[in-house]
C-alpha cells in the first residue's frame, strides 16, 4: 500500500507540474496584463509608467523565463509574490484556505450524507410516494443555480426570518471566543454550507438509489436472505456497502466541481475563502496569486482523488492496490 | 424616491463623540498603500489613513489639511505651503518637511497621475521643517488642485526612505497621519480602523471604529444594508436599481453630494480612425440617435445627468453654451445617410461593472440599430476591455473617468494629440486630432488669471462638442446611502474618500 501511495504522489506532482505549465500559458491568452490594470485604475498612464510596472512585474522578460523562473519557485514551494496585493502568494493562500475547507468540506459531509441516506430510503421504498417524494426534492435543488438558492436563502432566513445572518464568517466586531465563537461561526456556515451541500447532494441520492436497486437483485443478496438474516442487516452490510462504490467515485470527481461552487457561494455570502480570491486575482490578472490558487486547488483535488482510492479499499476489500 | 435627500451637512448640531461606522467596501481593495495603489477601494479606506496637504470644498475651493497655509508669487511660478506644526504619524514620528520632499520622489515613481500632475514642477525646496516650496516650470493654472489625499498622499519618510517600496511591510499595515489609524485587515471580511488618539485637529476624529465589510455581491450588500449590518453605503455599492427601493427604508438618508473633485462623466470611446466613425457625421448622428433622457432616467434611475460635452458641469470652466444633441432619430438617420453609411457593421464594448452598465450596453445598442447602424456587442471583462481599447481594436466602448475639477487635469488628456500613444488606456485612445484643440489645451493650462482659461477652455469645449470625438452621455451620480444617525460623513468635494473624520453618530 505504502508503495501504492508513493506511486500516486509521484505521478500527482507530475500532473500538478503539467497544471502549472498549461495554466501560465493560459492566463497569458487573456487580453490585458496587470501593468495595464493597475495603471487604469490610477486614472492616467504613460508609457514610461507602465514599462515601469512590467519590469517590476518581471513581465518584460522572455515568456519561457518566466515559466522558468515560476516553476523553480514552485518546486522549491515558493508560489512567488502578488504585486497587486503586496504580498506573497502563500500568506494570502493561507489566510483563505482555513475557510474555504471548512465551507467545502462542511458542504461535502452534507451533500454525502443526506445523499446517502435519501438514496438508501427512496431505494428500500422503491415506487412509492416517498421515493417520489425524495427524488423530487432532490432535482429541485440540483435543477436551481446556486446563486439563486442562496438568494432565496438570504430573502427567506436573513431578512424574513432573521435567524441567520446573511454574509461573512463571524459577527465582525463581536470579539467572541472559544465555544461562542465556534456556535458564532457555524450560524454564518449553515446557509453557504447547505446551500452548496443541497446542489450536490441531488446526485448522490439518485446514485444510491440506482445502485442499491441494481445490487439488491444480485445473487448475494438472496444468499443473504437465504440464511435468514434481517432486512436492516442486509440493507446496511450487503447491499449498501456494495452500492457505494459507484458513490465514491463519484465524490471523487466531484471535488473539483465543489471548489468551483465554491466561488459562487463565497460571493453570495461574503465568505473569505480562496474562491473569491481566484475570482479576483483573474479580473486583475494578478498572475502569480491565480497560479498559486490553482496549484493548490489542483493539489487538493489530487489528494481528494488519493483518498477516494484509499476509501475503495475500505468499502470493497476486494479491491487490491496496483503496485 | 426623495426620503431623506440631504440638502447640506447638518452642521447646526454640536457632534457627538464615540460609536462605530460599518461601511461597504466593494471590491476589496488590493493593498492600502495609498502611494502605491489608486483603485477606488484603496481611496475610499486609505482616505482615512492617509492625508494631503489640502482638502477641496464642494466648490473645489482648497481649504486647509496638512498645509495650514499657502501663497502663490506674483509670476504664478512659485508655491509656499506652511505645514501644519504638531503632526504625527501614526507611529508617533514628527510629519515635517522632509516627508513632503520624498513623498514627491517616491510618488513620481509609483502614482501615474500625480507623475503627469507633478511633471510641471521645475523644483521643490524646504527651507525649514515647516515650508514647502514648489516652482513651476511656467504657470500651471490647475496647481492648486493636485495636492488632495489621493492624488498626492503624504508618505512617512522613515518608514520608506531607502527600502524596496514594493515589499515594504508598512504596506500591509501603513501609518499615516490621518484621522484613524490601520488596525486590522480580515482578508475577504473586514478592515477595521480606530480613532487616531493623537490626530492634529482637536476633537476629532468623533467615532471610535470603522469597520469596512467586504461583500462581493452586490445583491448581499443591499441586504447587508437592510437587515441593519451595515450604516453606510458609499456611492456605487449597490446596483442602481435597488438605489430607489433601499432609499424609502425607515431611517435612511441619501446624498448625491462628495462627487465634485471627481464629476465622473460617461462617454462611449469612438474610434476615429477607421471606417464609419472616421466621419464626422456618423459621429454625430450616434449622439442624435441616442436617447440619453431614456437612460438617465430608465437605467440611472433618475440620478445624474446629461452631458453637454466633454466638461462636467460640476468642474471649473462649464459651459452649457455649446451645440446641442437631443434625441433625433429622424437627424440620425439623413446624417448616417449624408454620409454614405451602408450599414457596416460595428462593434461595441459595454463596460463590465455589473449589471446597471449591461443594460445600458443594450439600451444604446437598440438605439443605434434603431437608427439604421449595425451593431455587434463584444463582451470582455475590465481588464480585457482596457486592453482592447488601448490597442485601438473597438469601435465604440463604453466607458467613464473622473475629471479631478479642472479641465487641464481630467479633460484635456482624452482629446490632445500628444496623448495619442498606443499601449495606454484613459489618453486620447480615439485618436482624435486637431491642433487647434491641442493649441487650446496647451495654453488652458498655462494661463493666468482664471478669466482668461475660461475663454480658452469655453472656446475648445464649442469645437469639441462640434466636431464629437467621442459621445458624451452622463454626468453620473453616485448616492450614498447611510442611517439618518450618521451626521457630516461627507463635508467636502471629494466626499467619503475624503476619510470621516467630520463624521459623528447621533445615537
Amino acid at each position: 500500500m505504502l508503495s501504492f501511495v508513493a506511486q500516486r504522489v509521484l505521478k500527482g506532482v507530475i500532473v500538478l507540474l503539467a497544471i502549472v505549465v498549461l495554466n501560465f500559458f493560459l492566463i497569458r491568452l487573456a487580453p490585458g496584463d496587470p501593468a495595464v490594470v493597475m495603471a487604469g485604475e490610477a486614472g492616467a498612464s504613460d508609457q514610461v509608467f507602465v514599462k515601469q510596472l512590467r519590469e517590476k512585474f518581471g513581465l518584460d522578460k522572455p515568456l519561457p523565463e518566466q515559466l522558468f523562473i515560476y516553476v523553480k519557485g514552485v518546486l522549491t514551494l515558493d508560489l512567488g509574490f502578488s504585486f497587486r496585493q503586496q504580498a506573497p502568494v502563500a500568506k494570502l493562500i493561507g489566510e483563505r484556505l482555513p475557510a474555504t475547507l471548512l465551507l467545502t468540506l462542511t458542504a461535502f459531509a452534507i451533500s454525502l450524507t443526506l445523499g446517502i441516506l435519501f438514496g438508501t430510503f427512496a431505494a428500500r421504498f422503491a415506487g412509492t410516494i416517498l421515493d417520489t417524494g425524495i427524488t423530487v426534492f432532490a432535482l429541485i435543488f440540483y435543477a436551481m443555480p446556486i446563486f439563486w438558492v442562496a438568494l432565496m436563502g438570504i430573502l427567506l432566513f436573513s431578512v424574513t426570518f432573521d435567524w441567520l445572518p446573511s454574509f461573512g464568517y463571524e459577527t465582525v466586531g463581536a470579539n467572541l471566543k472559544g465555544l461562542a465563537h465556534a456556535v458564532d461561526v457555524a450560524k454564518h456556515l449553515i446557509m453557504p454550507a447547505m446551500t452548496l451541500g443541497l446542489f450536490f447532494m441531488a446526485t448522490y441520492t439518485r446514485m444510491t438509489r440506482a445502485s442499491m436497486l441494481e445490487v439488491k437483485r444480485l445473487d448475494f443478496v438472496k444468499t443473504a436472505r437465504a440464511k435468514g438474516l434481517s432486512d436492516a442487516v442486509i440493507q446496511r452490510r450487503h447491499v449498501l456497502r456494495n452500492a457505494l462504490l459507484p458513490v465514491v467515485t463519484l465524490a471523487g470527481v466531484h471535488s473539483g466541481t465543489l471548489i468551483g461552487g465554491a466561488v459562487i457561494t463565497e460571493t453570495v455570502f461574503a465568505w473569505p475563502g480562496i474562491g473569491r480570491l481566484m475570482y479576483d486575482a483573474l479580473l486583475q490578472r494578478d498572475y502569480n496569486l491565480l497560479l498559486g490558487v490553482f496549484v493548490i486547488c489542483s493539489a487538493m483535488v489530487l489528494i481528494f482523488n488519493l483518498v477516494t482510492d484509499l476509501v475503495y479499499r475500505l468499502v470493497d476489500p476486494r479491491i487490491e492496490f496496483a503496485s | 424616491m426623495v426620503s431623506c435627500w440631504l440638502a447640506a451637512p447638518a452642521l447646526a448640531q454640536e457632534p457627538k463623540t464615540g460609536g462605530v461606522i460599518n461601511a461597504v467596501i466593494q471590491p476589496e481593495p488590493p493593498g492600502l498603500m495609498l502611494a502605491q495603489v489608486q483603485n477606488g477601494p484603496t481611496q475610499m479606506v486609505s482616505g482615512n489613513i492617509f492625508e494631503g496637504l489640502l482638502r477641496y470644498s464642494p466648490k473645489l475651493d482648497p481649504l486647509p489639511e496638512l498645509a495650514e497655509s499657502w501663497s502663490v508669487s506674483e509670476d504664478a511660478k512659485t508655491y509656499t505651503f506652511k505645514l501644519k506644526k504638531g503632526v504625527t504619524w501614526h507611529d508617533g514620528k514628527p510629519f515635517t518637511a522632509a516627508d513632503v520632499l520624498f513623498s514627491i520622489e517616491m510618488l513620481k515613481q509609483t502614482h501615474a497621475r500625480a507623475r503627469t500632475n507633478l511633471a510641471q514642477v521645475d523644483k521643490v525646496e524646504t527651507p525649514d521643517q515647516h515650508t514647502v516650496v514648489f516652482t513651476l516650470k511656467q504657470p500651471f493654472g490647475p496647481f492648486l488642485g493636485i495636492f488632495e489625499v489621493g492624488s498626492m498622499p503624504m508618505v512617512p519618510k522613515h518608514l520608506y526612505d531607502g527600502t524596496d517600496w514594493k515589499t515594504n511591510p508598512y504596506n500591509n499595515a501603513p501609518i499615516g497621519t490621518g484621522p484613524f489609524m490601520f488596525k486590522e485587515w480580515q482578508k475577504g471580511s473586514f478592515i477595521r480602523l480606530v480613532k487616531n488618539p493623537n490626530y492634529h485637529e482637536k476633537g476629532k476624529p468623533y467615532l471610535d471604529e470603522i469597520y469596512w465589510q467586504i461583500i462581493p455581491d452586490a445583491a448581499a450588500r443591499s441586504v447587508a444594508y437592510e437587515t441593519g449590518k451595515v450604516d453606510v453605503l458609499p456611492g456605487g455599492s449597490v446596483e442602481n436599481f435597488d438605489v430607489p427601493r433601499l432609499s424609502k427604508l425607515k431611517d435612511t438618508c441619501v446624498t448625491g453630494a462628495g462627487w465634485e473633485f471627481f464629476s465622473p462623466l460617461a462617454w462611449l470611446w469612438l474610434n476615429n480612425r477607421q471606417g464609419p466613425l472616421a466621419d464626422k457625421r456618423v459621429r454625430q448622428a450616434i449622439m442624435y440617435a441616442i436617447d440619453r433622457d431614456f437612460a438617465k432616467d430608465v437605467i440611472w434611475n433618475g440620478l445624474g445627468k446629461v452631458a453637454t460635452g466633454p466638461s462636467a458641469s460640476t468642474i471649473k470652466f462649464y459651459t452649457d453654451d455649446v451645440k446641442k444633441y437631443p434625441y433625433d432619430p429622424a437627424k440620425a438617420k439623413a446624417l448616417l445617410k449624408e454620409a454614405g453609411y451602408k450599414g457596416e457593421k460595428i462593434r461595441m464594448q459595454p463596460l463590465a461593472y455589473g449589471e446597471t452598465w449591461q443594460r445600458w450596453g443594450e439600451a444604446v445598442k437598440q438605439n443605434l440599430q434603431d437608427a439604421g447602424m449595425t451593431i455587434e456587442t463584444i463582451a470582455t471583462d475590465v481588464a480585457g476591455g482596457n486592453q482592447k481599447i488601448a490597442e485601438w481594436d473597438y469601435d465604440i466602448a463604453f466607458t467613464y473617468l473622473y475629471q479631478y475639477g479642472d479641465p487641464a487635469l481630467g479633460v484635456g488628456r482624452n482629446y490632445i494629440s500628444s496623448n495619442i500613444a498606443k499601449g495606454q488606456v484613459f489618453n486620447n485612445v480615439e485618436g482624435y486630432s486637431n491642433p487647434e484643440i491641442d493649441k487650446l489645451f496647451a495654453e488652458g493650462a498655462v494661463a493666468t488669471p482664471d478669466s482668461k482659461r475660461k475663454e480658452i477652455y469655453e472656446k475648445a469645449q464649442k469645437i469639441l462638442v462640434e466636431d464629437v470625438p467621442v459621445a458624451w452621455m452622463l454626468e453620473l451620480q453616485f448616492p450614498t446611502i447611510m442611517r439618518c444617525k450618521v451626521k457630516n460623513l461627507i463635508t467636502t468635494g471629494i466626499g467619503v474618500n475624503d476619510g470621516f473624520k467630520d463624521a459623528w453618530l447621533d445615537k
